[in-house]
Parts: structure tokens; C-alpha cells; sequence
């Protein structure tokens, strides 16, 4: 199969992360049990998530320097994808936090910070939609991203870490050691942070290329 | 035609004769997969559901690439 090599790293990285993921000896943590290996799925989608809205950030200025439709197509096809894996990033969230902290959710800065991210980008799709001049859309929507990534940031980064919270990786400067990561942990994490990155990347360029051609098409 | 009927029916068979031994001993299957509290067979059931969407993925991605082909022979700009 002619495929890019990337994508074979992905396939590859994809199938490592389930199979070493439920098979390597974790960690025995009180409470949290054999949930730990959440931590490969759960955890990643949020890495996932901001490396997916990371690149539309960069898309969307890269947009408003050279006002190419290409760079706006990928910066809203990065931000589609983000938004996924930020909903699916949620969705396990609020299971694991039922079977550990016992209820689906709770007031807790990083929870409803993250519930805020995302309401702020389906603000973003809601935008892109309602606007039909296509060179207006991708100047507001471009400028819109750039608001939206810039209330990422304190929303699940700065402000958890200024407070308590029950959520790992709040309060003081955890790095990424406050995961209880240790080295099993790390040796199937991080691939697998690479592993949903990839599958990302492939949807999100499959997206791109039926967007060109539908405006091959219209054009 | 009379060898392939004597064939099956002894591959038939086989799994009788194969119960007939191991009767009224302990009935030990521990095969890889029924070992750890089964957590091989989750494994197995997962890698055949992300096999089936990646296979889906791949197809998706040829046809896109059919499509492009074919776009550019009919407008070459």
C-alpha cells in the first residue's frame, strides 16, 4: 500500500498503545485500581487535542499573513479535529471521575475549564457556519481562533494550577510528574500521545484534501 | 471423492476422541487467551475494532487519491 510513512508510524503506534497499554504491569494506586491505564486514552486525547488546536492556531495567522484559502481550510480542519478529541477527551473524563471520584462531574477548575474550551471553539464552528463570503469567514474566523487559543491556555493550564483541585496535574507546577507517572507508565504514554496525534493528523489531512476539491469543484 | 467423506469424518472425529481423553481429569485450558482474567480476549476484540477502522481509513484515503488523480487529468492546472 502507498501510503505515507507517517501514517504506518501511527497504525503501528496505534496498535502498541492498546495492546502494551492493558498488558504492562502498572502501578498498584489506591482507589484508582486498573483505571491508571486511562491514562493512555483519557490523557492523550487532551495531548491530542492541543497539538491539533496548537497547529490551527498557527494555521490561522499563517491565514491573516498571506490570505491563501489553503491555510484557512487546514486551520479549520485542525480546530474540527481538536474539538473532537476535546469531546472525547470530556466523555472519558467524566467516566473515569464517576468510577474514581464517584460522580460524573464536578465543580472543579480544570473540569468546567475544559467544558468552557469547549464551548468557546463550538463558538468557532457556530462562526465559520454562519458566515457565507468565504475571504470574511476565514479573516474572522482566523482572528476568532487566535481569541479562543488564547483562553486555551489559562482555562487548562494557568488557572487549575493556581488552585486546588482533585484533578492530577493541579496546584503548584506538576511537569509531568504529578501523573504518578512512572517508568511502565511513561514507555506506553508517550507513544501514545504520539499514536492519537497521528490518527489526528490523517483524518484532519483527509478532511483538508475533500475541502480542496470541493472548491476545485465550486470554482 | 470417497477419500475427501473419509477425511471429514475423521476430522469429525477428532475432537470426540480428543474429550474421550481428557475426561474426568481436570479440564485444564489454559490457552493464552483464557489467561489473567481474560484481559487478552478485551486486547483481541480491540485490535480487531481499530484493524477495521484503520482498513476503513486507508480505503477512504486511496479513493481521495483516485479522486485527485482523476481531477487533475480532467483540468491540468
Amino acid at each position: 500500500m502507498r501510503i505515507a510513512w507517517w501514517k504506518w508510524l501511527g497504525m503501528v503506534l496505534i496498535y502498541y498503545t492498546i495492546i502494551a497499554g492493558f498488558l504492562i504491569p502498572v502501578p498498584r494506586i489506591p482507589i484508582v485500581h486498573e483505571s491508571v491505564r486511562n491514562q493512555f486514552f483519557h490523557v492523550s486525547m487532551w495531548f491530542a487535542m492541543m497539538t491539533m488546536l496548537t497547529t490551527s492556531l498557527i494555521l490561522s495567522v499563517r491565514y491573516l499573513k498571506s490570505g491563501k484559502a489553503r491555510h484557512d481550510i487546514i486551520a479549520s480542519e485542525f480546530a474540527n479535529m481538536g474539538i473532537v478529541f476535546g469531546v472525547l477527551g470530556i466523555c472519558t473524563g467524566s467516566v473515569w471521575a464517576r468510577f474514581t471520584w464517584g460522580a460524573w462531574w464536578i465543580s472543579d477548575p480544570k473540569l468546567n475549564g475544559a467544558a468552557i474550551c469547549m464551548l468557546i471553539y463550538f463558538a468557532y464552528v457556530i462562526l465559520r457556519g454562519s458566515i457565507e463570503d468565504r475571504q470574511l469567514r476565514a479573516r474572522i474566523s482566523a482572528v476568532y481562533n487566535i481569541f479562543a487559543w488564547s483562553t486555551l491556555i489559562p482555562l487548562l493550564v494557568i488557572l487549575p494550577r493556581m488552585t486546588d483541585s482533585l484533578h492530577p496535574g493541579s496546584g503548584g507546577n506538576p511537569g509531568f510528574n504529578v501523573y504518578d507517572l512512572d517508568n511502565n507508565l511513561r514507555l506506553v504514554f508517550y507513544p501514545s500521545v504520539i499514536a492519537w496525534t497521528l490518527l489526528g493528523v490523517w483524518i484532519t489531512e483527509l478532511r483538508v484534501r475533500t475541502k480542496t476539491i470541493e472548491n476545485i469543484e465550486i470554482a | 471423492m470417497t477419500r475427501i467423506t473419509l477425511f471429514l469424518q475423521m476430522l469429525l472425529l477428532i475432537p470426540g476422541l480428543a474429550m474421550a481423553q481428557t475426561a474426568g481429569q481436570e479440564v485444564e485450558m489454559a490457552d493464552l487467551l483464557r489467561s489473567s482474567g481474560k484481559i487478552y480476549v478485551v486486547v483481541t476484540v480491540l485490535t480487531i475494532i481499530m484493524t477495521g477502522l484503520l482498513i476503513y481509513l486507508v480505503s477512504l484515503d486511496r479513493k481521495l487519491s483516485k479522486l485527485e488523480k482523476k481531477l487533475t487529468e480532467k483540468s491540468p492546472s
